[in-house]
């Protein structure tokens, strides 16, 4: 191979890898997409519906029950009072039910806040139905304010077998608090005081 | 080989003088020993913090350092370790080794080359800064997971910046390998003849230009989800935290075969010698290493069985991480057979072959068990998954850069190193960094968590005993340093073939081997 032609293919070589890379970092783009329609069409990883379904049309199975149980959770301990009225229910699938959950501004000031709603085991999430939910939309609450707020769903009877407890877990972000807590030099050495 | 010697007529072949010569180099040996300095330098930083992270275990209780620093401490050693110390480390000894192993005069790309060694520093200077910055180094982990380092102080952009500096580095350290070994083989050295080394680093050389991009746009998400309100990874806006951690580990998996597979290369040089026995099943080697870097694509999931994986992910991930096990042992038993009714001689670099083969056995062995799903789930963030990674990380990848250092540098210096105190390193590593890894496998199955700098009292003695390894592992290496200054002061002259048993292009060479090798290319028969 003369010098000449091993310089014109190393640049080939070289040019043909950096459109490898400029497709990989694409890739790794494009994984945000083709991470959500995978979850939404296998139902892996939770995936949860934000919208409302329509109300059950199967038939409702009276021999079956299911455990439904409610947790909630209020993201980096800003100051809500964020809780179910009922911890779990024992629902037949196919029939629709209404839970209600208590939120309460602690802060002294008008928030928004967003819900986003999370099923375990994940396989399931697609059987939770909810024809009407708090967590579809943002929520506004004036300084001290208390709602009860309902959620009204529905366990499609196609859930596996397998599957008698769903969780349903709710985690309220609250959008006026701004983004993480300032850093505190102080809070991270709190425990070395013990030695 | 009368090509091979230096024509000492040619005035422009010598190298300049002063530090211009290293700064504007474009040579590939200037560049590799660049590489290897900067890595060794690397080396003792990532070790020191090392260091700090056994002092602080040595005994339960919060003894040294406070919490947070102890968090920056495990976060900076791996990014140190993997980006500073072991890639690099490979690279030189790509860049030293390849154009001599394949017949070609320099790399394709030397002027990429320099570029590429030299955003290293830059990089580096970036990440090791945040130890000083308000809110300290980042502490959340090497995985970067969010939303923890998201809290990250004033750090988070230069850490995220350092790693697109690194990244685009190794990129183009990369396609200057894979357009050298592609385009500038002699005449007669086709792609099957090639040394070992040169395939794995080929193969290498494909998964960094898969895979670094990806991590690219994994950090540059974690940027705008900091800064400019995008929500690929924050729960409130629609994100999913679990995706990073899918999108990172994409990149993560290739990137420990970006670890191992030039390791893989240079027992595979190194063994042959000293068995005085060709490399048993070459071409087997050559698909086998092939075999795992597909592999490595499809595993990802395994460091994530924990998140709430449905069964079938579970299965899958679980089935293919398991068959990765299958061309590593093909490897392992090629290395066996080559040794088979061989005669053996064991000079440093053999036996650091030799106990690459079999700690890096143990460490794959303990990979086995972590990716059964079932078991996992116990032995997810322990120190048993410290334990393994550490065993083919260190016992296997560092060991092997051991062994390549101790093979080749008579023919970098042209003298022989000092095998006593060789041997003295070898026998002080191998014995101490047993010391200091295996016991953590049973703190994990104990149920000890990895990052957590302080533990309750049943795994006191473990600890200590594994810090106890790892001082006199960190000792042994200052070995290691002074064999190499001695060796590069002066010493024994090396022969041109230096091991009896050594085949190929570069022990064809004069030791020291000239500035410029190879301007007409040898034949190869």
């Amino acid at each position: 191979m003369s010098q000449q032609g091993a310089n014109n293919g190393s640049s080939r070589t070289a040019v043909k890898l950096l459109l490898v890379v400029v497709g990989m970092f694409g890739f790794g783009f494009a994984l945000v997409p083709m991470y959500q329609v995978f979850c939404e069409v296998t139902g892996f990883n939770g995936f949860v519906s934000t919208e409302a379904a329509t109300a059950p049309l199967e038939e409702i199975d009276t021999d079956r029950r299911v455990t439904v149980e409610f947790v909630s959770t209020v993201n980096q301990s800003h100051p809500w009072r964020f809780q179910a009225q009922e911890r779990r229910m024992e629902v037949q699938p196919g029939r629709l039910y209404t839970a209600y959950f208590e939120i309460e501004n602690l802060r002294g000031e008008q928030s928004v806040t967003q819900i986003i709603p999370s099923v375990a085991p994940g396989t399931a999430g697609r059987h939770f139905q909810k024809t009407e939910c708090f967590c579809f939309t943002e929520q506004t609450f004036a300084a001290g304010e208390m709602q009860r707020m309902p959620v009204t769903f529905y366990i499609d009877p196609a859930l596996s077998d397998r599957t008698s407890t769903v969780t349903l877990s709710y985690t309220l972000f609250d959008l006026t608090a701004g983004d993480a807590p300032e850093f505190d030099e102080d809070a991270t050495s709190l425990h070395v005081g013990a030695r | 080989m009368s090509s091979t010697t230096h024509d000492a007529h040619h005035d422009h072949h010598a190298p300049p003088k002063g530090i211009t010569r290293w700064l504007f180099t474009t040579n590939h040996k200037d560049l590799g020993i660049l590489y290897m300095v900067f890595a060794l330098i690397m080396f003792f930083v990532g070790g020191a913090m090392a260091m700090i992270i056994r002092v602080e275990l040595f005994q339960p209780g919060l003894t040294l350092v406070d919490p947070h620093f102890f968090n920056q401490m495990t976060t900076m050693h791996a990014l140190v370790m993997i980006f500073g110390a072991l890639m690099p480390a490979f690279t030189g000894l790509a860049n030293w080794l390849i154009p001599v192993q394949i017949g070609a005069p320099d790399m394709a790309l030397p002027r990429i080359n320099n570029w590429a060694f030299w955003l290293l520093p830059a990089g580096f200077t970036l990440l090791l800064l945040t130890l000083f910055l308000p809110g300290g180094a980042p502490a959340g982990g090497w995985t970067m997971y969010p939303p923890l380092i998201l809290q990250l102080g004033d750090a988070f952009p230069f850490l995220i910046f350092a790693v697109h500096i690194l990244g685009i580095s190794s990129i183009m350290g990369s396609i200057n390998i894979a357009a050298t070994i592609l385009n500038m083989r002699a005449p007669g050295m086709t792609l099957m003849k090639m040394p070992l080394f040169v395939w794995a680093w080929l193969i290498t050389a494909f998964l960094i230009v898969a895979v670094m991009p990806v991590l690219a746009g994994a950090v540059t998400m974690l940027l705008t989800d900091q800064y400019f309100g995008t929500s690929f990874f924050n729960a409130a806006g629609g994100g999913d935290p679990v995706m990073f951690q899918h999108i990172f580990w994409f990149f993560g998996h290739p990137e420990v075969y970006i670890l191992i597979l030039p390791a893989f290369g240079i027992v595979s040089a190194i063994i042959p010698t000293f068995a005085r026995k060709p490399l048993f099943g070459y071409s087997s080697m050559v698909y086998a290493t092939a075999s795992i870097a597909f592999l490595s694509f499809i595993v990802w999931g395994h460091h994530m069985f924990s998140v709430g994986m449905p069964l079938a992910g579970q299965l899958f991930f679980m089935y293919a991480t398991m068959l990765v096990a299958v061309p590593t042992g093909v490897k392992i038993f090629n290395w066996m057979a080559t040794m088979w009714q061989g005669s053996m001689t064991f000079e440093t670099p053999m036996l650091f072959a030799i106990a690459f083969v079999i700690l890096f056995t143990i460490g794959g062995l303990s990979g086995v068990m972590l990716a059964l799903a079932p078991v996992d789930l116990q032995y997810h963030d322990t120190y048993f998954v410290v334990a393994h990674f550490h065993y083919v990380l260190v016992s296997g990848a560092i060991f092997s850069v051991f062994a390549a250092v101790y093979f080749w540098l008579p023919k970098w210096t042209g003298n022989m190193y000092d095998e006593r105190l060789g041997k003295w390193h070898f026998w002080l590593s191998t014995i101490s960094v047993n010391v200091l890894f295996f016991p953590q496998h049973f703190l994990g199955l104990a149920g000890m968590p990895r990052r957590i700098p302080d533990y309750a009292l049943q795994f006191a003695e473990f600890n200590m005993i594994s810090s106890i390894g790892g001082f006199v592992f960190g000792l042994s290496q200052l070995i290691f340093l002074w064999v190499i200054i001695k060796c590069v002061r002066g010493g024994e002259k090396a022969s041109d073939q230096v091991w009896e048993g050594a085949k190929g292009l570069e022990w064809t060479l004069p030791s020291p081997a000239p500035y410029h090798t190879f301007e007409r290319p040898p034949v190869v028969k």
